[in-house]
């Protein structure tokens, strides 16, 4: 997961990319004729000072490697926030990132 | 044989600890809408989802889409309002094989106001829902999408 964190006026700004094939379950492979299994990231939660200030859900049609912007009041320069996929296979992807 | 009063104890609290050891991990994974995100209709999506589909069309809900993407795959999508006591936006593509594409939930505190990339199966409206205040505020836009990525 790539992730800048930014601070400005009392607002933290989060930007991420979470590096994700985001299968539907929809596509074949032309190869074998076979449905491709789904893989996609079902939720993303981000916390910051042990609150959580963002859950995003999602379905099959967000894009591959899924982009987020999203902004919360508070936080300071140097705190940590913490970020947490999980997908519809029970992989979970983490990062954690400095507010900047 | 008749069951003895004891056996018949001992059927009933077996019984509902093995219930509840089935049903704890289903609740631990009730956070994702499974049912709206399935649901292969706007309608059905809407109504699974924030259970209603009685949308308020309101110019507070800027939606930023284009209106024509020359690749399906990944179109921006930005949501943001200035109406207060947002608890979640949404986004929906009418046309898609399951509508329902994200859900956000903002806490007190942050801003309702989120961009991410989406997929478009063909052309299609867009919505944008933000529920406020127990209501449902909506901005429809469509997005064209090229078909072949020549830019035509």
């Amino acid at each position: 997961m790539k992730v800048k964190v930014k601070f400005k006026n009392n607002i933290t700004s989060v930007r991420l990319l979470a590096k994700h094939p985001m299968e539907t379950g929809r596509r074949i492979n032309k190869k074998t004729g076979e449905k491709i299994p789904a893989k996609y990231i079902q939720e993303l939660t981000c916390k910051h000072d042990g609150k959580v200030v963002f859950i995003a859900q999602f379905g099959t049609s967000v894009s591959q490697d899924p982009y987020l912007a999203f902004s919360f009041e508070g936080g300071k320069k140097g705190d940590t926030i913490q970020l947490r996929w999980n997908d519809n296979t029970g992989d979970v992807g983490r990062a954690e990132a400095k507010i900047k | 044989m008749a069951i003895s009063r004891r056996k018949f104890l001992n059927i009933l609290t077996t019984g509902s600890a093995a219930c509840l050891t089935l049903l704890t991990p289903l609740s631990a994974f009730a956070a994702w809408a499974a049912d709206a995100f399935k649901a292969t209709e706007l309608e059905l999506a809407l109504n699974r989802l924030l259970g209603s589909t009685e949308l308020i069309e309101s110019d507070d809900v800027k939606l930023g889409v284009p209106k024509i993407a020359e690749n399906g795959a990944a179109v921006s999508v930005s949501v943001k309002t200035k109406i207060k006591k947002v608890e979640s936006i949404s986004i929906f593509v009418k046309e898609n094989p399951q509508p329902l594409t994200a859900s956000f939930s903002i806490p007190a505190g942050t801003r309702a106001d989120v961009s991410t990339r989406i997929r478009l199966a063909q052309t299609s409206t867009v919505t944008a829902v933000v529920k406020a205040n127990g209501q449902l505020f909506s901005k429809s836009q469509e997005v064209k999408v090229t078909i072949g990525g020549c830019g035509g």
